[in-house]
Formats: structure tokens, C-alpha cells, sequence
């Protein structure tokens, strides 16, 4: 399982990497940001992507629309791990395709949880 | 400048006038400086209009300004909002840190202790290889090194889990960062409408540097929840009304 992790603060991505770790997934690669993260992607035969929604360059969302509009790339799992927390940016990320979201600040317990009900549904589907 | 400059035309024709009169010897004293009077008041109407234009466009640009809501949104809202926004992450900062050492203070003596009973086995290793131990003191050692095995597991668990509190607790930076990058740029703000104010007398100047107004499309970014702040229906509270909402939308 290989993951990558956008975030623009390198402390976020090192705190969830970490916690990937933990849940037993090592295989992680880190991005700062839509445009340094979508040619890794591309690249990279990722199965998972964790990302940030506010950074500069590329943010979160078009990260998103950009992963949805890839043939390659369309089908792959997308947790949104944000401070944006208003109800329409939420709404909106569930419209363009999001398979998990999850708001700042998060505990360990629940980026466990998304990630399990995440793949449960993949499995299930 | 144009519309404003001196009539060069009717500058000409009384400067001709005068130098005219001045070669004709019957021109009067009275008669020239009457006409050297009518060229000065060329250059003074000529001042006054210029005057007449520039206090006009400070009365416009002054009107322009205090008629300017993001001016007072700035004072009334921004700044006070942009304090308390401060004020939490003096919180969360503190929090990170009170959280990081009281794992560390809870940790260290578990960590201690560890080390300590293990010397103590050590020790009675020591003796029975060297064939020291008698069947009594063996038999005991034997107890101390389950009830070793026991309290290691228990102990390693509370000191990983407490890794895990540190590393969690590390997520204010990104909070806090999002939150003074949103402070910053109000600074910026606030300074380019300073340099507005000072550029006030300046022709044409207002133009070029009119307050920003503040960004109002549909997608802005709100950055992180600051507690108290934000309370409308729009925004979640935490991660159970993000589960509930997508749970609604299908998810």
C-alpha cells in the first residue's frame, strides 16, 4: 500500500505519516502542495491519497477535480484532512468526489477509522 | 496640466500689447504697468485653477475614503477578530507544550523503572551463570523475570501511546500557522491603506492604491475554527457534524 501525503506544513505531513506508520502502512511519499503532488501521483502507482485543502499553488480541491479528471488516476481513494470546515467546502468535496474527510484538529483514532471505513466500502463495492 | 495651462494665445497678444506700447514713445507709466497687471493675472488665474483642482481632488479623495466600509470593517471586526485569533494560538501553543511535557514527566520514571528491575535481573543473571544462585534464590528469579515480562508489556504500551500524544499534539503548528498567515496578511492590509492615507494629497495617486476589498467568492478559505468564533449554522463543530453532514449526503 502506497500512500502519499500532501500538506503545505511539513509537521502535519510528518504527524500523519507518523500515524500511517502506526496503522501499519510504511510505504509513504510526501508532497507540499496540488502541483508537486499530481505529477507523483502520476507517476508513482500510489493507492492512496491523504491531502490538505488550503495550500498554495495547487490546493486540496483542485488536487481533487484534477485526480478525478486523470483516467489513470480516477478511481483512486481521496481522504481530505483539512481546517476548512464550513458546511458548503465540505459539501462541495463530497460533490467533486472525496472518499473520506476529516477536519483539523484530528485524533489518531480517527484517521483509523476513516481509513478502515474507507477501504471496507472499496472492498464492499 | 493641459486643461489648466496658462492661454498661451492671450498670453502672446498682451505680451505683443506691451511691447508695442513700450516702443511708442506716448505710452504712460500708468498705461504699462496697467498692462504688465493684466499679464500677471494670467499666471495667478492660472494659479487659482490649479489650487481650485487639487483642493477638489483632496475633498474627493477624502470623501473616497472615509465613505469606504472595508476601512471600518478593518477597525471595528478585523483587528479585534485578528486578536482573538492571536489569543488562541497562545492557547494552543501552551497546550502543545503542556501536553508534550506531561508525557515526557509521566514517561521518564516508567522508562526508569524499566531500566532498573532489568539491572536487578541482570545482577541475578549474572550469579546464576557464574552458578551462585541456590534452587530457592533460581526459583525466585524466575518469578521476577515473568512478573519482568508482564509489567514491560504493560509499560511499553503507555509509553508508545504517550509517543503518539506528543506527536498529536504537534498539530498546532500547522493550526497556528494557518491562523498568524490570515493575521499577516490583514497587516498587509491595514499597511496598504496607510500608504493610501499618506498618498491622499498625491495627484491621481488614489487610483493606484485604493483599499483592497476584502475577498467575498464563494469558495474563500476560512483556515481553522477558532472556539467562539464562527457560530453559524455553516460551519462544523468538529468531526461528528463532518460525519453526520456526509452521512446525509450518502457517504
Amino acid at each position: 500500500m502506497k500512500i502519499l501525503i500532501v500538506d503545505d506544513f511539513s509537521t502535519m505531513r510528518r504527524i500523519i505519516k507518523n500515524l500511517l506508520r502506526d496503522l501499519g502502512f510504511n510505504n509513504t511519499e510526501e508532497a507540499d502542495d496540488g502541483n508537486t503532488g499530481l505529477p507523483k501521483l502520476q507517476s508513482g502507482n500510489f493507492d492512496f491519497l491523504v491531502t490538505d485543502w488550503n495550500m498554495p499553488g495547487m490546493t486540496g480541491i483542485d488536487l481533487l477535480r484534477a485526480v478525478r479528471a486523470d483516467d489513470k488516476l480516477k478511481t483512486l481513494p481521496v481522504l481530505m484532512v483539512t481546517a476548512e470546515a464550513k458546511k458548503e467546502q465540505i459539501v462541495m468535496a463530497a460533490q467533486e468526489g472525496v472518499n473520506g474527510y476529516i477536519v483539523k484538529p484530528f485524533t489518531a483514532q480517527t484517521l483509523k477509522e476513516k481509513i478502515d471505513k474507507i477501504f471496507e466500502r472499496i472492498e464492499n463495492a | 496640466m493641459e486643461s489648466t495651462a496658462i492661454n498661451r494665445d492671450l498670453l502672446r497678444e498682451k505680451t505683443q500689447a506691451l511691447i508695442s506700447s513700450l516702443e511708442s514713445a506716448e505710452t504712460s507709466d500708468e498705461q504699462l504697468e496697467s498692462q504688465i497687471d493684466e499679464i500677471n493675472a494670467l499666471r495667478d488665474n492660472h494659479l487659482f485653477q490649479e489650487l481650485g483642482k487639487m483642493t477638489r481632488e483632496i475633498h474627493d479623495s477624502i470623501m473616497k475614503f472615509r465613505m469606504d466600509s472595508r476601512i471600518t470593517d478593518l477597525a471595528e471586526t478585523d483587528i479585534p477578530d485578528a486578536k482573538d485569533r492571536l489569543e488562541y494560538v497562545i492557547t494552543m501553543t501552551e497546550k502543545a507544550a503542556n501536553t508534550a511535557m506531561a508525557v515526557i514527566e509521566e514517561g521518564s520514571p516508567v522508562a526508569e523503572k524499566l531500566g532498573a528491575e532489568a539491572s536487578v535481573l541482570k545482577a541475578q543473571w549474572q550469579k546464576f551463570r557464574k552458578r551462585e544462585l541456590s534452587a530457592d534464590e533460581l526459583r525466585a528469579m524466575g518469578n521476577d523475570v515473568e512478573a519482568f515480562f508482564d509489567e514491560s508489556d504493560l509499560m511499553m504500551s503507555k509509553l508508545l501511546s504517550g509517543f503518539t500524544e506528543i506527536l498529536m499534539a504537534q498539530d498546532f503548528q500547522d493550526l497556528t500557522g494557518q491562523i498568524i498567515r490570515q493575521v499577516i496578511n490583514l497587516v498587509n492590509e491595514i499597511e496598504t491603506n496607510l500608504v493610501a492615507l499618506v498618498k491622499i494629497q498625491g495627484e491621481n495617486q488614489m487610483a493606484e492604491s485604493e483599499p483592497q476589498q476584502k475577498k467575498t467568492e464563494e469558495t474563500k478559505l476560512e483556515g481553522p475554527q477558532v472556539p467562539g468564533k464562527e457560530t453559524s449554522d455553516d460551519v462544523m463543530k468538529g468531526q461528528d457534524d463532518v460525519d453526520d453532514l456526509l452521512a446525509s449526503l450518502g457517504f
